[in-house]
């Protein structure tokens, strides 16, 4: 299809806006750099949604399948007579998704941060390091083949590194910084053991290489996939490879927005996805094991979210969270027909959608709480619906969306999901719906405690004119336009999206699917869903009531664990520290430094004490010199007359 | 008469190792040099000597001396020239000032 050829301005118009905003940026005002890179950014979100129009316009063919279509494929880098690297857009319904989710978002945090990020050193910077990750996130999600995607994946890593140590003054962002980009490279080397194996095997990086030459490749499969999942469990933050995430919020909270919450981190479910036709054929051991990774990830980061105090970590493990639920989604898929066991393909990438649009505002919101309180942490909030009303009433749209309440867009995706789990297993199904429970309950906490409850202002307010607090307290205002519009915007997209047939454009096998409430399982969630806002309602709503105190008392143990995440980046710290360090690099080190070193070592003194005893000979003396010349002379004429 | 080839080549033998012997023991540059020419004529010499009485017929022999005779003289002119300019660095020819070469 000739009409789609713009495609590639979509990753064009990024990369130029970053190369100008990093080589002449600081050489721009801070007006002048936002609005390049906001307006380029409404360019690629106009590109993308009319990709997506004539995309999905064009319509189904024969076999009722909307086409895979390949507007550009270059050899970029033959590796021999068959395999070779190639560099192009695909186009399928799941990447044309993924375009206007990350557009869609980005162009959100793009016009937000102009607000969020005015007057910050290096503004610019920002900018150019915001463009450069959206660029390498289209890139990745249109990657025509598995290799394409992991060049793009190492570049969103990037990215995202040198955002999360944007603040680069302030160590904690530093170490935050360097442990997501350590953790995500780790598990990027499995990734990139299993694009290996696969291409061996294969003889190709397609994603679609075709059933003879898979089935010729048989038991490495499901190998490589599984080494594959471990790079996506990475970048997903799926338990035990989480850590990086939390700790990523030292970023500007934009940026949480965007990368930790809404499109970078769901890579790893796109990864699955995209490979989801050879799991389900050639390795559906690998898959279910993934649904179960998943559903482990979705207890324990939800069980965490519950006792978390700063509000950006709340949000982390439930992005956490709801990627596992989206994980799971995938892992439990035992067909590709949507009618019988397939539904999870659908309900995963539904739930993508609506997770990034609702966790995006999310983010954004705490972002502009944040801007309003400075600070972080629970205890100097409270009360602030009166302060923020448009911040407030999206942040709740976007918790009813989360906690699975309809009309709203997470009960429509959420849903899918428990259904495609109770087809799956019954216990699978239960244990999902529990951490549903557990998803409404923390983030209803997360709103009492935010936006219910004593006002920290108020009660500093009291204080300073009682006369026992110096200075007059700040008070928290509404954030500005810039601010706002995004946060309404998205909360429009999040009232609505849980309507749109999602179905019609991405399914397991490409069919028309429509998608159907099952009565038996909403109800049975939004019972739960309620049940846990009830809960935080009662708990949290007048800030300390009897019942948490007591339950408080009664569990201390198991909320000092929680809070310290389980103890889990203590146990890392262990196996790298102890472990790691003392068994294994450190032997290493000692055979480099004496064996290795030793022998390089050992030749350049035997080189220098000879030098030594041959230096005196260079005198500088020309007769010393000539009178070796004759000696030479005389020993060579001696040999030549008994030889010769 | 015709003087036998032996006493020209012990003539050269012995002026080439008059000159190796005044090159190893003298301490004075232009010594140094007088001694080299020395050895270059025996060489010279024994091209001549070489030529006349083994391959009468031929010439290239005399060339070289030809040869020699002019490389020796564009020689002197230069190491003289860099003798000159050592005695105007050090204020002295002496060969104790040359061994500064070796850095």
């Amino acid at each position: 299809m000739e009409q789609l050829d713009f495609t590639i301005l979509i990753l064009a118009l990024p990369l130029i806006c970053f190369v100008v905003l990093g080589l002449c940026g600081m050489k721009m005002s801070h007006k002048v750099a936002g609005l390049l890179g906001s307006i380029t950014l409404a360019g690629v979100t106009l590109l993308s949604y009319a990709t997506a129009a004539i995309y999905f316009g064009a319509g189904r063919n024969m076999d009722g399948i909307y086409q895979t279509i390949t507007p550009y494929n270059i050899k970029w880098l033959p590796l021999g007579e068959t395999l070779s690297i190639d560099m192009g857009i695909m186009l399928d319904p799941i990447s044309v998704m993924m375009l206007i989710v990350i557009s869609t978002v980005s162009l959100m945090v793009h016009i937000y941060s102009l607000g969020y990020m005015k007057g910050e050193k290096g503004f610019q910077r920002y900018y150019a390091y915001l463009s450069l990750f959206t660029f390498s996130m289209l890139g990745l999600v249109v990657a025509t083949n598995i290799f394409q995607m992991y060049v793009f994946w190492e570049l969103v890593g990037v990215s995202s590194y040198l955002l999360i140590g944007f603040y680069y003054t302030k160590p904690a962002a530093i170490a935050a910084s360097k442990k997501a980009f350590i953790v995500t490279r780790f598990a990027d080397l499995f990734f990139l053991i299993g694009i290996l194996l696969y291409g061996f095997y294969t003889g190709t990086y397609s994603f679609t290489p075709g059933e003879a030459v898979l089935i010729s490749a048989g038991a490495v499969i499901p190998i490589a996939l599984g080494l594959m999942f471990v790079g996506g469990a990475g970048k997903s933050a799926m338990f035990p490879l989480h850590i990086w995430l939390p700790d990523a919020m030292e970023g500007p909270t934009p940026v949480s927005a965007l990368i930790h919450a809404a499109t970078m981190v769901v890579a790893g479910v796109y990864l699955v996805a995209r490979m989801f036709p050879i799991f389900i054929d050639f390795a559906p051991e690998t898959l279910h094991i993934i649904a179960y990774v998943g559903a482990f990830t979705a207890l324990y980061a939800a069980i965490v979210a519950c006792v978390q105090t700063d509000i950006k970590r709340v949000l982390a493990f439930s992005t956490i969270s709801q990627i596992a639920f989206m994980m799971v989604a995938l892992g439990v898929c035992t067909s590709t027909d949507p009618h019988e066991g397939g539904l999870g393909y659908m309900a995963s990438m539904f739930h993508l959608f609506t997770h990034a649009m609702f966790k995006g505002l999310l983010f954004l919101g705490a972002g502009a709480i944040i801007h309003a309180v400075h600070s972080n942490e629970k205890c100097h909030m409270g009360g602030l619906r009166k302060y923020m009303p448009i911040t407030h009433i999206t942040f709740l749209i976007a918790c009813l969306a989360i906690a699975g309440i309809p009309p709203f867009s997470g009960f429509f995706s959420k849903d899918e999901i428990l259904v495609a789990c109770y087809s799956y297993s019954t216990m699978m199904g239960i244990f999902m719906s529990i951490v549903a429970a557990l998803t409404a309950f923390y983030m209803f906490r997360l709103y009492y405690l935010i936006f219910w409850g004593k006002s920290h202002y108020e009660e500093q307010l009291s204080q300073y004119n009682a006369g026992t607090l110096d200075k007059k307290p700040h008070k928290p205002h509404e954030a500005p336009a810039t601010m706002t519009i995004p946060l309404i915007i998205l909360a429009v997209i999040t009232l609505f999206a849980g309507f749109i047939p999602f179905g019609h454009f991405v399914s397991s096998n490409g069919h028309l699917y429509d998608i159907h409430l099952d009565w038996n399982v909403a109800t049975i969630s939004v019972v739960l869903a309620i049940s846990g806002i009830f809960m935080a309602t009662i708990m949290y709503i007048k800030g300390n009531s009897p019942i948490t105190n007591a339950i408080n008392h009664n569990m201390s143990n198991i909320i000092e664990a929680a809070y310290h995440r389980f103890y889990m980046d203590e146990l890392w710290l262990f196996v790298t520290k102890r472990i790691i360090f003392n068994c294994i690099s450190r032997p290493i080190a000692w055979f480099d430094r004496h064996i290795i070193d030793g022998t390089m070592d050992m030749l350049a003194t035997v080189t220098q004490k000879i030098g030594d005893v041959v230096r005196p000979i260079q005198s500088g003396n020309v007769q010393s010199y000539s009178m070796w010349f004759l000696g030479g002379a005389l020993v060579i004429l001696t040999a030549l007359i008994v030889f010769a | 008469m015709i003087v036998p080839a032996e006493f020209y080549l012990v003539l050269a033998t012995v002026l080439f190792f008059i000159g190796v012997f005044g090159f190893f023991t003298r301490r004075n540059l232009i010594s140094l040099l007088i001694s080299t020419e020395l050895m270059l004529n025996a060489v010279d010499i024994n091209f001549a000597v070489f030529n006349a009485y083994c391959h009468p017929e031929h010439l290239e022999g005399f060339f070289f001396t030809m040869f020699g005779i002019g490389i020796a003289a564009a020689e002197t002119a230069v190491a003289i020239a860099i003798i000159i300019n050592v005695f105007r660095n050090a204020k002295s020819i002496h060969i104790k000032n040359m061994i500064e070469l070796k850095h």
